[in-house]
């Protein structure tokens, strides 16, 4: 039992190597957020500041197409304020009665539309590079939101000997160091709402936990649905066990 | 069978062990039926309509660019509304029905509150085709209303059966005016 | 044992026409007699039940809502993720059963290799048992193609390819099994219908598999045959609250991984949709092939005519078709390793070397990795061609107690002292 469970922990620690394997950039700092944990729930305000944050600066480059507007009733966004939010964004629709394509306000049933019409055009706009879709960029990478603020915060001048092309940029936690997209955020680059000074670093931070929950939005039903499963099993299990004793006890 | 050399339980043939063995079995049981209900429903909550699906349950329509005389088909929940902007004649026509004649007895009234706008799926209550009517030049039927081309339903201006097969008038979906020119239905 | 007596008049009817209720009860009922030593190890059978009726259930509730065409593959999983309802859950529970079935056979498995269950009369019942393996992976690669991430469809290129090591036949063969000239929308949809399959495949070998069983009824830890009514319990209730708390403990762990911890063993690429123009820096399969992987990856010579890459392959496909010799390759007249001293540290020696396989399967194909994967290999060969037939010849075995009964009743240890070994009593 023990050498079956020793097997077990070597496998285990070796496909933990592996996963390290594949992250070549600098070690990870390990960060705290708000939804990590048994009890991790997505903080509000965060969501809604990082939203804020892609809205005016990585959906430039960047699609986010697995949203839809009615999806933000998790930010915290009533239904008015999505109607309206969506109504800022225009979709194509059609055919209309002439045959002809058009464009109408996005209502809150539609995705969030994406910066390029197809994979081509993103690619000319960004000297050959496809800016990923960002639905679920932490479920996509290993590290996941650590990752992610890492290299949001991670670009740095290249060391001595390294020389840089044009279109690359250093970064010290990208694989391999070298990534075609630059710094996208700067001090101040956006005005919260909620008046919360934008450093670097509060962007960076609220932007990954605003994707955290774009990348999955049921995780909090996820973990109040298993404290309940897991609490009731235990409880079960433990049951069955005194079943188990007292149906065996005339034979021991 | 050897006994157990057990100091806290029961043998189990005392009448104290054997209510204690009995509660801690129903007890397990009861248990075990709470958790197989509890898995049983998010499979059968599966099936219903997804959060996307619902999403476009309702739609809204905005009724300014229909003139009088003049007629719209939106799709909702997958089947064609008629929206239908009356003119005074029509709406005349349909009140002054006697309620006998009518197979499905409704009054104009009830299906249509602000008479001048009359809003109803469009699929024929008979086996559900599209009636025609809609358009300038379609088939209207002999009472003005709609006409289905697949077994002769005659609907009046009102969207009610009058001749043929279908049993139903024309349903109307719930629908509300959120202003004069806006409707939501569903 | 007892004999089945109704008295609910309505079973009765129904027994009369259709003897389903003595059925159960001759199969799973009081009116089954089971080994009355049996441990822990022995639930892992019905946990492998269990496992298979989650995966159907889950199967057919994501096959409602799931697109299998490659346009939109990739955004239906994500659908029934974000949008069906608990949608997320039975994707999760689909995903993460599939690893935990595999757990739950492979200790399976390993009862039976340290308890020599496979060995005479239960020869054809471990064959049929190697053959669910084989089904298993078989559904099992098939399903993980189907969400059409990046290792979904590398996989299944890597995978495929490799019966091009053929010759001659290698190349119509994997043009025949893509539908096309790559892994395409042909490949998406065969592999969708196969491994809609292959589960109820599974279902009939399992019958057959118990219906093997039941031909002797279980073996059990002491390795003698049970020989008469004191040796035996009915296994309801015995084995039925057993199997329960089993699946209890079963049921709490697979909870724990599901709702805590659902993508840990996973691959995070396998989230990046399909992208037939950019190969992931790290190809690997789901965590209960890597062995194999590791040993096919360590063929990296060619052999007179045979090229390396057809060599790993017949290797890959050897390592598991070995299991279908052990019967005749274990021929130690003693079945449970309890008794076999020097069998139970080779036991443990390969399962150490499996996991190592498994470690090197993860790595990428390069030094040091590259060369413990060969070792491995060599190792995990040998143990079974060389090692279990010596070892039959070889090996001095601890003596037998004289009955199953015996070893509990006396205190526990082997037979008095003076006792030689004795010959498996044949049943």
């Amino acid at each position: 039992m023990k050498k079956l469970i020793l097997a077990a922990a070597i496998v285990f620690a070796g496909l933990q190597a592996g996963a390290a394997q594949a992250a070549e950039g600098k070690a990870l700092p390990a960060r705290d957020w708000s939804f990590t944990g048994i009890f991790g729930k997505f903080d509000q305000g965060a969501m809604q500041r990082g939203f804020q944050v892609y809205q005016e600066v990585c959906s430039g480059c960047h699609s986010l197409r697995l949203i839809a507007f009615r999806n933000l009733e998790a930010l915290g966004f009533d239904e008015d304020e999505i109607k309206a939010i969506a109504a800022e964004y225009t979709v194509e629709d059609g055919p209309d009665e002439e045959g002809e394509m058009f464009e109408r306000p996005a209502l809150p049933s539609d995705r969030i539309p994406s910066p390029f019409p197809n994979s081509k055009a993103a690619a000319a706009s960004n000297n050959g590079a496809v800016p990923p879709d960002l639905s679920l960029m932490i479920k996509a990478r290993d590290g996941g939101a650590d990752y992610v603020h890492a290299l949001l915060t991670g670009y740095a001048d290249p060391p001595d000997g390294v020389e840089l092309l044009d279109v690359q940029n250093y970064n010290l936690y990208f694989p391999g160091n070298l990534t075609a997209m630059a710094p996208p955020l700067d001090e101040d680059a956006v005005e919260y709402a909620d008046g919360t000074p934008a450093t670097v670093e509060q962007m960076a931070s609220d932007v990954v936990t605003f994707l955290a929950w774009a990348a999955e939005p049921t995780m909090e039903e996820r973990k109040r649905m298993g404290i309940k499963v897991i609490l009731f099993l235990l409880i079960f299990t433990g049951l069955l066990y005194a079943v188990k004793r007292k149906v065996w006890a005339d034979l021991h | 069978m050897a006994e157990t050399a057990n100091p806290g339980t029961d043998p189990g043939h005392s009448e104290d062990g054997e209510t204690r063995r009995d509660f801690l079995y129903l007890t397990a049981a009861a248990m075990g039926l709470a958790g197989t209900a509890a898995v049983a429903w998010p499979i059968i909550d599966s099936m219903n309509p997804a959060a996307d699906v619902r999403a476009l349950a309702s739609t809204e329509v905005d009724l300014s660019p229909i003139e009088e005389g003049m007629a719209i088909t939106v799709l909702w929940r997958g089947n064609p509304v008629f929206i239908r902007h009356r003119t005074a004649a029509e709406i005349e026509a349909a009140r002054s029905v006697p309620l006998d004649d009518l197979p499905d007895p409704e009054t104009d009234e009830v299906r249509a509150p602000r008479p001048q706008w009359l809003i109803m799926v469009g699929v024929c209550t008979h086996l559900g085709c599209i009636p025609k009517g809609q358009r300038v030049g379609e088939e209207k039927g002999l009472f003005g209303g709609w006409f289905c081309p697949c077994h002769g339903s005659h609907y009046d201006t009102s969207g009610r059966i009058r001749k043929g097969p279908a049993p139903r008038n024309l349903d109307v979906p719930p629908y509300e005016f959120l202003d004069d020119t806006t409707i939501h239905i569903g | 044992m007892s004999e089945f007596k109704p008295t609910n008049p309505v079973i009765r009817w129904i027994e009369h026409r259709l003897p389903i209720f003595s059925f159960i009860d001759h199969a799973v009922g009081s009116g089954y007699p089971t080994p009355r030593n049996l441990n822990y190890w022995w639930n892992y059978g019905s946990l492998a039940g269990i496992a298979l009726v989650i995966m159907i259930l889950t199967g057919i509730m994501l096959a409602m809502q799931y697109t299998p065409h490659q346009d939109f593959a990739f955004d239906s999983v994500e659908r029934i993720m974000r949008d069906v309802n608990y949608g997320w859950l039975l994707r999760y529970v689909h995903m993460n059963g599939s690893s935990f079935f595999f757990i739950v056979v492979y200790i399976h498995i390993l009862r039976g290799l340290y308890y020599g269950s496979f060995k005479e009369p239960r020869e054809l019942l471990w064959i049929i048992g190697v053959t669910l393996l084989l089904l298993m992976m078989a559904a099992s690669f098939l399903g993980y193609v189907l969400p059409w991430g990046q290792l979904s469809y590398w996989a299944a290129k890597v995978i495929t390819n490799m019966f091009t090591a053929f010759p001659i036949i290698g190349e119509p063969l994997v043009t025949w099994l893509w539908g096309g000239y790559t892994v395409g929308n042909p490949t998406l949809n065969r592999f969708y219908a196969l491994h809609y399959l292959i589960p109820f495949v599974i279902v009939g070998v399992v019958i057959l598999h118990i219906w093997a069983l039941h031909r002797f009824g279980s073996s059990n830890p002491v390795g003698i045959e049970a020989d008469g009514p004191q040796d035996k319990i009915p296994f309801h209730p015995y084995y039925t609250v057993k199997d329960l708390f089993g699946l209890g403990v079963f049921l709490t762990l697979f909870a724990a991984l599901i709702f805590f911890a659902p993508n840990l063993l996973g691959e995070t690429i396998n989230y990046v949709e399909a992208n037939p123009l950019v190969t992931p820096a790290h190809i690997v399969p789901e965590w209960y092939f890597l062995p194999y992987y590791a040993i096919l990856r360590s063929i990296t010579f060619d052999l007179w005519f045979l090229s390396a890459k057809l060599i790993g392959v017949i290797m890959m496909f050897g390592s598991t078709m070995i299991l279908f010799l052990v019967p005749w390759l274990d021929r130690s007249p003693v079945r449970s390793a309890r008794f076999r001293p020097w069998y139970k540290w080779f036991f443990w020696i390969w399962v150490f070397d499996v996991a190592v396989l498994t470690w090197v399967g993860a790595n990428p194909p390069e030094p040091p990795y590259l060369y413990i994967g060969q070792v491995g290999t060599v190792w995990y060969f040998a143990h079974f061609l060389v090692i279990l037939p010596l070892l039959s010849i070889f090996e001095p075995t601890k003596p037998l107690p004289s009955s199953i009964g015996e070893p509990v009743l006396k205190g526990g240890g082997a037979a008095t002292a003076g006792a030689a070994a004795k010959p498996v009593e044949k049943a």
